[in-house]
């Protein structure tokens, strides 16, 4: 399972990826195989803010919606618009498909998140 | 615990397959290639199926075709032998409590093949709760074979080609729903009808139980050069989707009268008496309430079943089935609406997709149709 060194995960198999004060956030490859063939990624909009756990959109597969949390509290200030027509890019490269990006309103939320060994330990026992 | 095929064993050989529970069976959802992939294969070459949880039911002895059409809407009667028929089998309200297909050997001898969720409540209904067997004090002979049963579906526009290259060159004969019981893959017996369940032309074949897992693997073996995959549910529900072929629990229920999911087709009104038959008589004077139609979104969504459905604000009914066909890339439902709305194809409805309203119209169907 590929599990980069450089993110930040949550339990709810998102990924982050830290960009000054802003946070990409994406799902892992562990997570885009669980769900298949990803069929349509709702975007976030933009400007909303958002509280860390709460839903910020949805990814379908072909048998069913799969919600996305925001890992981290803040304003959406991206999305990824390339999903809007190709949603399958999630599953051909979990880590380069990012779906929406926060501008954190508090960074020290990033320390309750889990760095890629403790990913790991977190799939295993799963 | 759920309930499992003979195949259970061989699916861990296929890297990747997931498997979920499917009215109490552990069942494949996709194997290695992933849903569209085996989707696509059924529509361009040829898939093979696992479907040994599907329910078989014998009726048999000289009142089994009298009593097999008082149980069915559709005309029992008016088969040949070594015919298949397809028919929805109704309460006497008219609600459907399973669809089915019937097999007839002869006057005196059926097989009954019912959905695996609804197998034994069929069995009870078929043996012990309708009307005629509560009061002809002769009756056929019934067995429930789906223990002994089993069945795998191959599909595609070339699986008669192969199918013929290991089953014999009889299969080409076979017409679109018939049967034979007296050909033989890699010297197994097998029943072999030419129906399905994708829309494509295609083969069910049926085995003892302990034969399956060889039938299985000798078709795949077979025919691996030519690119023949193994199918899940997943691409199953899909394929029967694209063809607006119903699934029980969707656009058949126990609410939802088979004049309602469109199926007038297979209810022979004019028909002997039957069981549901004055309630659909009625209905059908009355003016039938809903009607099953095919949507396409306009905005973007995949409309999943029980999502509601407004006309101008107003619920006019509910999603049954929904996904993004993989054949036309688009996101497509059924639904179940009023049937009074005066709606014509390419009129707007709207579906409230998790508290969006978003648009859609409706469409032609089957969405796709090959045959």
């Amino acid at each position: 399972m590929n599990i980069p060194g450089d993110l930040k995960y949550t339990e709810g198999h998102e990924w982050v990826r830290v960009e000054g004060n802003v946070a990409y956030v994406g799902i892992s490859d562990h997570a885009q195989h669980e769900l298949g063939d990803i069929v349509y990624v709702e975007l976030p909009e933009i400007d909303t803010e958002i509280d860390a756990k709460e839903e910020a959109t949805n990814i379908e597969s072909v048998k069913a919606a799969a919600p996305v949390y925001s890992p981290v509290s803040g304003k959406i200030v991206e999305v990824n618009e390339d999903l809007e027509d190709s949603s399958e890019l999630i599953n051909s490269d979990a880590y380069g498909s990012y779906i929406f990006a926060v501008e954190m309103s508090d960074k020290s939320e990033l320390d309750s998140l889990m760095d890629a060994d403790a990913y790991k330990e977190f799939l295993e026992k799963e | 615990m759920l309930k499992r095929t003979p195949l259970f064993d061989v699916y861990k050989d296929y890297e990747g397959a997931k498997l979920i529970d499917f009215g109490g069976w552990e069942l494949p959802v996709n194997f290695s290639s992933g849903i569209i992939a085996e989707h696509m294969v059924v529509r361009e070459n040829a898939g093979l199926f696992d479907v040994s949880h599907m329910g078989e039911i014998t009726v048999e002895g000289d009142t089994s075709e009298a009593f097999l059409n008082w149980l069915l809407p559709n005309n029992v009667l008016g088969m040949k032998e070594n015919q298949c028929l397809y028919s929805p089998m109704c309460y006497s309200d008219g609600g459907v409590v399973d669809d089915l297909l019937v097999y007839k050997y002869n006057r005196n001898k059926y097989l009954l093949v019912v959905n695996a969720s609804n197998a034994s409540k069929d069995y009870k209904w078929i043996t012990q709760e309708n009307e005629w067997v509560k009061k002809e004090p002769n009756l056929p002979e019934f067995e429930n074979l789906s223990e002994t049963m089993s069945s795998v579906a191959f599909q595609g526009p070339k699986s008669t080609e192969y199918l013929a290259e290991m089953a014999g060159a009889e299969v080409k004969d076979i017409d679109f729903f018939y049967f034979r019981d007296d050909l033989k893959i890699n010297g197994i017996d097998c029943i072999i009808s030419r129906t399905g369940y994708t829309g494509e032309v295609g083969y069910e074949i049926y085995v003892d139980r302990k034969d399956v897992p060889s039938v299985w693997s000798f078709i795949l073996d077979t025919t691996k050069d030519k690119g023949v995959l193994p199918v899940g549910l997943g691409a199953r529900d899909t394929l029967r989707f694209e063809s607006k072929l119903p699934l029980y629990g969707h656009e058949l229920t126990k609410d939802i009268s088979p004049l309602e999911a469109n199926l007038g087709y297979f209810i022979d009104l004019e028909n002997d008496d039957f069981c549901g038959k004055d309630a659909l008589v009625k209905q059908k004077q009355n003016g039938i309430p809903r009607s099953l139609r095919g949507c396409e979104m306009i905005d973007k969504g995949i409309p999943r079943e029980g999502y509601k459905v407004f006309l101008d604000g107003k619920e006019v009914g509910h999603v049954t089935s929904g996904t993004k066909s993989p054949m036309l890339n688009k996101f497509c439902g059924l639904v179940l609406i009023k049937r009074d709305l005066g709606l014509k194809l390419g009129d707007e409805i709207q579906i409230d997709i998790k508290g969006k309203i978003k648009k859609a119209k409706l469409v032609k169907t089957p969405f796709y149709k090959n045959i």
